[in-house]
């Protein structure tokens, strides 16, 4: 009837020696046409993930240009080491994810696994070094809120001004929405890549059907970029002697 | 694996070498040193751009090679991708349209 009609149609062009593929949703006409649906899905809502993340970055634009000076005294406490650190953990991370969808793609099963875990590690690595360096802020009153301190920090390149604290506070929120934001969404990321890992682990990847571990992949790939804006708006600002 | 056999070569089509993934990686690490010795150089006011494009490089790397774009077929998925960057930019760019231009005091 009509799936033996479209059968008849694809066949000739597909030419699959191996009858029905598991993983082809039926409503599709083939698996290349499966993954081009879901990277479309996925890419329209990392756009909307752009302009979610896009409006924090307006706002610390518009203040970063207001208050410039009070903007790189509160940059300069930040700890740089710690941000470059997790810039590098992070990049790392994105390596691991791609080296798991190659080890899925030529059925490399100790690649695609070991990848995996090592992904969620360095996720986690991420995150400590980030809870290290919010316990710094809670210790230095640099929280926002009404135990925030912020006295006789000198603006950079005017040695005789000190930066206006209600202005650093700006930053500070800034930093913790903006650093906030993109660490939940390493947590949903880590998540995911559990799943994930299970998943891999069941055997539920081929080098015929990979799609869920590219979607994670995409994700992370995205929450890697909003890092590295984040990283040197953040921290890198007015460091130079 | 040899009910696997056929999509050999279907799979080498969408996807990168290892070597490639390699480079990309080490070129990122690489952006990552550059861009935190240039902000310890004096460069004015060119500290921010400078600092600006080499995150901007570090993205394209990632979105080009790691996110495939380079290597995708469906030209939709372009175009989504570059209506992104252009709605970020109409976002940003009115913006300070109008902040740029006010009367501060």
């Amino acid at each position: 009837m009509h799936d033996s009609s479209t059968a008849a149609v694809h066949g000739e062009a597909q030419s699959e020696p191996h009858g029905h593929n598991p993983a082809l949703l039926h409503h599709f006409a083939e698996p290349q046409q499966q993954r081009d649906a879901a990277s479309l899905g996925m890419w329209i809502f990392l756009a909307t993930e752009v302009m979610f993340f896009g409006g924090l970055f307006c706002a610390y634009l518009i203040y970063r240009l207001k208050y410039f000076g009070d903007f790189g005294a509160a940059s300069k406490t930040l700890a740089l080491n710690l941000g470059a650190t997790n810039t590098a953990v992070l990049i790392c991370s994105s390596l691991t994810v791609v080296l798991a969808i190659y080890g899925a793609q030529r059925a490399k099963r100790a690649l695609m696994l070991g990848s995996l875990v090592l992904t969620i590690i360095l996720g986690f690595a991420f995150l400590g070094i980030k809870t290290v360096e919010y316990k710094e802020k809670f210790e230095k009153h640099h929280v926002p809120g009404a135990s925030f301190q912020f006295e006789n920090v000198p603006i950079p390149g005017h040695p005789d001004q000190y930066a206006n604290a209600r202005h650093a506070q700006i930053f500070f929120s800034l930093y913790f929405v903006m650093t906030g934001l993109h660490a939940l969404h390493m947590i949903i990321g880590i998540g995911f890549f559990v799943w994930l890992l299970i998943a891999a682990w069941k055997g539920r990847f081929t080098p015929d059907y990979y799609t869920p571990l590219e979607m994670g992949g995409l994700y992370w790939h995205f929450v890697d970029i909003v890092w590295i804006y984040l990283f040197p708006l953040l921290y890198l600002i007015d460091r130079h002697p | 694996m040899s009910e696997h056999s056929t999509s050999e070569h279907s799979s080498s089509e969408h996807s990168s070498s290892l070597t490639t993934y390699v480079t990309i990686w080490l070129a990122l690490l690489a952006g990552t040193a550059l861009t935190v010795y240039a902000s310890t150089v004096d460069l004015g006011r060119f500290n921010a751009a400078v600092a600006l494009t080499i995150a901007t490089c570090k993205a394209l790397l990632v979105a080009l090679f790691f996110m495939h774009i380079r290597g995708a077929s469906e030209k939709l998925l372009k175009l989504v991708v570059l209506s992104t960057i252009f709605f970020l930019f109409i976002l940003l760019a009115l913006s300070m349209a109008d902040y740029g231009t006010r009367l501060w005091s």
